[in-house]
């Protein structure tokens, strides 16, 4: 009854605390590295108009940047791209910045604060910046906002038979909401997923729904990077890409289910 | 795409709870929107406050989720055998093979507004009482959803401002194409916080009135709260005259400005044609749009340029939220289901409020809920970030008329 979605990753996007591309990810996932775990570095949001690069917080950033990386190794245009855009929470220190503003009696919170608040705030920097007027849409599944985006992004992909990019951050909150949702880390990942094998595919990737429990990383710091956001649950899988390996892992998405993905190499 | 069917539905606005009271008060051009008490707002505006969330109690066993948006997705569930019909399906396909998908915006941040009046002086500390992953986060209304309806299939929340839950439509049509479902809840659940409040006026987007969408002097949005769900699923074999199909999603972004539309419309009129395409109508087929028609001067121009561009002056059109204001991340999930209503109920809704519309846009606007029934209705909902989403919706029998 359920055939389960097949689509091949033609490029990867990696930016995270000592994985600061995918060039440097992929050999240390790969196991030829040793990881040294580094704070993240944010390129600025260079391809934005002036106006709108000065306004734009971390989690657009990252999320640009990761964006960029795998729609480049995968020789697109982001113009042409349809986007899938999945994280826990989007801008974290603009909403508390909000939070902290209507807590007192002035509540007079500015413009940019107000619209930088939606959740799709990131995909709506990404359009302006690359000039995509194709579809996007911006989802969340706390904990399995990644396994969310994926499978949306896969759905896309053999529906309309076209190449989709999906970008996962976060990039967490600052105090006092940190110690509610404690994502440690900053990390983002985009993967260039394409309904057919290209001269770029790295792999084929089978995605089936199970409940069977999540793969973890043998390397603890990889697996505390893993834990440490939604947005790191991607590594399992990046770790399959980055080996090349015809293998199996299940990556968290909800409670009682997640997703088996098992990877066909291309080369 | 392949026609879903909306086997069942319900929307719950400040109009009332369900179908009946929300269909009765729109042929009726009655409104819903009055002067903000909400909580401690101290703004000169409008808004769409559903009667009666704060006294909705929620279970013991999902009380973690304890919130106004989560109470207003309860009271919106409990309304026309909505949940004895998600059962039926869960039933007959099993409760993993049936996805959750539902759009917001807000979620239950005022929860989070509300901690934050509330940290430790000493510390800086929330509460212990506040449960971010279950209140404030996104997916809070899906898994609560989710959970409330028994179901185990795929879930997540779409969170595209203004369009989200117009876009769950295309996300469990897609699922479902693919095979990994058989049926989806979708639906929209935004409720009013001061977030939204304070900052729709600090863009001097929030009218002082009722909002007069298209009309010359209109002068910004009505805040409303609402929540609607549906359950779609592949047609069956034999359809009632009058069953109400998905038949088109089209979705486009801007790349113009966070919170401004592009001038001429442009992703809107994109994000129409797609759905036209889809449902694989022309533009006359379209007997009704029901507009996302904000009221703001920016918002209504744009649109109201890309319709004229797309269909003319002569398909009849309006603005629903004069009724029920502008609930943002459920306006979509609203529309949808008044466009449903306007189809099975064979009427057209008059756009409430607007009084002379503005002679710049010489759409076919409605000021009386009169016309000919329609069978093919188009909705749009659009949002910051440039987010465009617009569906396509007709009777059964539209289909088979179809040459």
């Amino acid at each position: 009854m359920m055939s389960g979605l097949s689509v091949y990753v033609d490029g990867i996007g990696l930016l995270g605390a000592g994985l600061p591309n995918w060039t440097i990810g992929q050999a240390v996932l790969a196991g030829t590295d040793t990881y040294v775990p580094r704070p993240i570095e944010l390129p600025p949001a260079a391809t934005l108009p002036p106006a709108e690069r000065r306004r734009v917080g971390r989690v657009v950033k990252l999320a640009l940047a990761v964006g960029y990386e795998a729609a480049a190794a995968a020789g697109q245009d982001p113009a042409c791209l349809t986007t899938v855009f999945s994280s826990s929470g989007a801008d974290g220190d603009n909403c508390h910045e909000i939070c902290q503003v209507l807590a007192t009696n002035d509540r007079q919170i500015s413009p940019t604060r107000f619209h930088n608040s939606v959740h799709n705030a990131p995909a709506g920097y990404w359009s302006i910046a690359t000039g995509a007027m194709q579809p996007s849409t911006s989802l969340c599944a706390f904990d399995g906002s990644f396994g969310a985006g994926l499978l949306e992004a896969a759905c896309q992909v053999i529906v309309a038979r076209k190449p989709v990019l999906v970008v996962a951050y976060d990039t967490g909150y600052p105090p006092p909401l940190h110690d509610s949702r404690p994502i440690a880390e900053a990390f983002g990942t985009a993967l260039l997923l394409a309904p057919e094998r290209t001269t770029f595919s790295l792999g084929r990737i089978h995605m089936e729904l199970t409940a069977e429990a999540s793969s973890n990383l043998a390397d603890p710091e990889l697996e505390s990077l893993r834990n440490g956001s939604p947005a790191g649950r991607a590594l399992p899988l990046l770790a399959l890409l980055a080996r090349r390996q015809a293998h199996r892992q299940i990556l968290d998405y909800l409670e009682q289910l997640r997703i088996e993905v098992t990877l066909s190499p291309c080369h | 795409m392949t026609p879903l069917f909306l086997s069942h539905f319900t929307v719950t606005t400040c109009l009332g709870r369900g179908l009946a009271a929300n269909s009765a008060a729109l042929r009726e051009k009655r409104g819903g929107l009055a002067p903000c008490h909400f909580e401690t707002v101290d703004l000169t505006t409008c808004v769409g406050e559903v009667a009666g969330v704060d006294a909705e109690r929620l279970p013991s066993s999902l009380i973690a989720f304890d919130c106004r948006n989560n109470r207003l997705a309860q009271v919106g569930l409990a309304q026309d055998d909505f949940t004895a019909a998600v059962a039926e399906a869960a039933a007959k396909y099993r409760p993993e093979r049936i996805g959750v998908f539902i759009g917001t915006s807000t979620s239950g941040i005022l929860q989070a507004e509300l901690a934050y009046r509330r940290r430790d002086t000493a510390n800086g500390r929330l509460p212990d009482d506040f449960l971010y992953a279950t209140t404030q986060n996104p997916f809070s209304v899906s898994d609560f959803v989710r959970r409330t309806m028994q179901l185990a299939g795929p879930a997540s929340s779409v969170s595209s401002a203004c369009s989200s839950s117009a876009k769950v439509f295309g996300s469990a049509a897609r699922m479902i194409e693919t095979g990994l479902i058989d049926a989806a809840v979708v639906g929209g659940v935004d409720s009013l916080c001061l977030t939204t409040l304070y900052g729709f006026s600090s863009l001097q987007l929030t009218s002082s009135r009722p909002c007069r969408p298209f009309d010359q002097d209109r002068s910004g949005i009505s805040i409303g709260e609402a929540a609607a769900f549906f359950l779609i699923e592949r047609p069956p074999v034999k359809l009632a005259a009058d069953a109400v199909l998905l038949l088109g999603v089209g979705e486009s972004s801007d790349a113009y400005h966070m919170s401004s539309p592009h001038p001429d419309g442009l992703g809107a009129r994109i994000a129409m044609e797609h759905a036209l395409a889809e449902a694989g109508i022309s533009p006359g087929q379209i007997d009704y749009i029901n507009l996302h028609g904000t009221g703001t001067r920016g918002n209504d121009l744009a649109e109201g340029r890309a319709v004229l561009s797309l269909f003319g002056e002569t398909t009849r059109c309006s603005s629903t939220k004069g009724a029920v204001g502008h609930t943002l991340g459920a306006a979509g999930g609203v529309e949808a289901a008044i466009s449903a209503m306007a189809l099975q109920h064979g009427f057209m809704p008059a756009g409430l409020n607007t009084q002379d519309v503005d002679p710049a846009l010489p759409l076919a606007y409605l000021l009386s809920t009169n016309g000919p029934a329609p069978s093919r209705v188009l909705s749009n909902s659009f949002g910051f970030g440039g987010t465009n989403c617009s569906l396509i919706f007709g009777r059964a029998d539209s289909l088979i008329a179809q040459p």
